[in-house]
């Protein structure tokens, strides 16, 4: 299944390691912060009802 | 006719993405995933660069993303400018780290490449200069935004910044037509058929293409909607604090 990458393989294979890795990061971390502030935000929100009545 | 301006309530922004985020996701996913067991598993070797061509598949659309994040911000830099659209604003600071990370993937691919294609990791060709320099600028941008705590403030300056960096943005993308040295080739895909690469390495490119740019939207779609809300959590927590 794995093709024979020959002389280069290490070149192929830290390319793909390190873009699919760094890819993973940004899209994670993204994911993480979005769900934390949406949390937060309504909780302060909720707060902020609670509050007012 | 509905207006565009109507994305720029920041309520209708989120109602009508959070609907298209998870086909554009899925879309992303699937391009992606597609496109690069196409490129890697089933495509040969270039009798030239031998296996490294398979990093074509990541190079080029990260660097085309890279490229084209800049002028997605500068688009919005100037919307917020003219029109004082919180929404655009917010929106180009949320491409900041995701257009970083496409010029970082493309720095790192392009030197992993270069090393035995041209024999150097790098070299001050004005294509590779002009993109790190690019860099440099997503970095003060991201960094211009965090040090500035008046969002309106920071939005005016981070706008100026983008437009200054905008010469780079277009630089890294016909450097090698204005100067025609260096090391860098020219374009690996354009509208003239006799510029493309071969067919057989052209369709799984295209889908990677389209991968990187629907994941591109996707995660400035997410990080916008997250931008509008840590703005609405500020303003209360500073209504809190006054009242």
């Amino acid at each position: 299944m794995m093709p024979d990458l020959g002389k280069y393989a290490e070149a192929v294979l830290s390319s793909y390691a390190i873009s699919i890795a760094l890819l993973a990061v940004l899209v994670i971390a993204s994911v993480v912060r979005a769900r934390r502030v949406k949390r937060d935000l309504e909780s302060t929100e909720k707060r902020g009802r609670n509050h007012a009545d | 006719m509905a207006s565009i301006w109507q994305y720029a309530n920041p309520r209708k922004f989120i109602q009508t993405t959070d609907r298209v985020l998870p086909w554009i996701a899925g879309a992303a996913l699937v391009a992606l995933i597609v496109g690069l067991v196409w490129g890697f598993f089933f495509t040969p070797e270039d009798y030239r660069q031998g296996s490294t061509v398979k990093i074509i598949y990541l190079h080029v659309p990260s660097a085309l993303m890279a490229i084209n994040g800049w002028i997605m911000m500068l688009a919005a830099s100037l919307i917020w400018i003219v029109r004082r659209h919180h929404v655009s604003a917010l929106a180009a600071r949320a491409a900041a780290p995701v257009g970083a990370t496409m010029t970082v993937i493309a720095l790192v691919t392009g030197a992993i490449w270069g090393q035995p294609m041209w024999g150097t990791w790098w070299a001050w060709d004005p294509r590779l200069t002009s993109f790190l320099i690019l860099f440099l600028f997503y970095l003060g941008y991201m960094a211009l935004w965090a040090a500035i705590e008046n969002d309106d403030t920071a939005a005016d300056l981070t706008s100026v910044l983008c437009l200054v960096g905008s010469v780079f943005a277009v630089l890294s993308r016909y450097a090698v037509n204005f100067w025609n040295q260096g090391l860098h080739q020219g374009a690996s895909l354009s509208l003239d058929k006799e510029e493309n690469v071969a067919d057989v390495f052209y369709f799984p490119l295209l889908l990677c293409i389209a991968g990187f740019v629907l994941l591109f939207i996707a995660l400035v779609f997410l990080r916008t909607q997250t931008e509008i809300r840590a703005r609405r959590m500020r303003a209360l927590l500073v209504r809190e604090r006054l009242g």
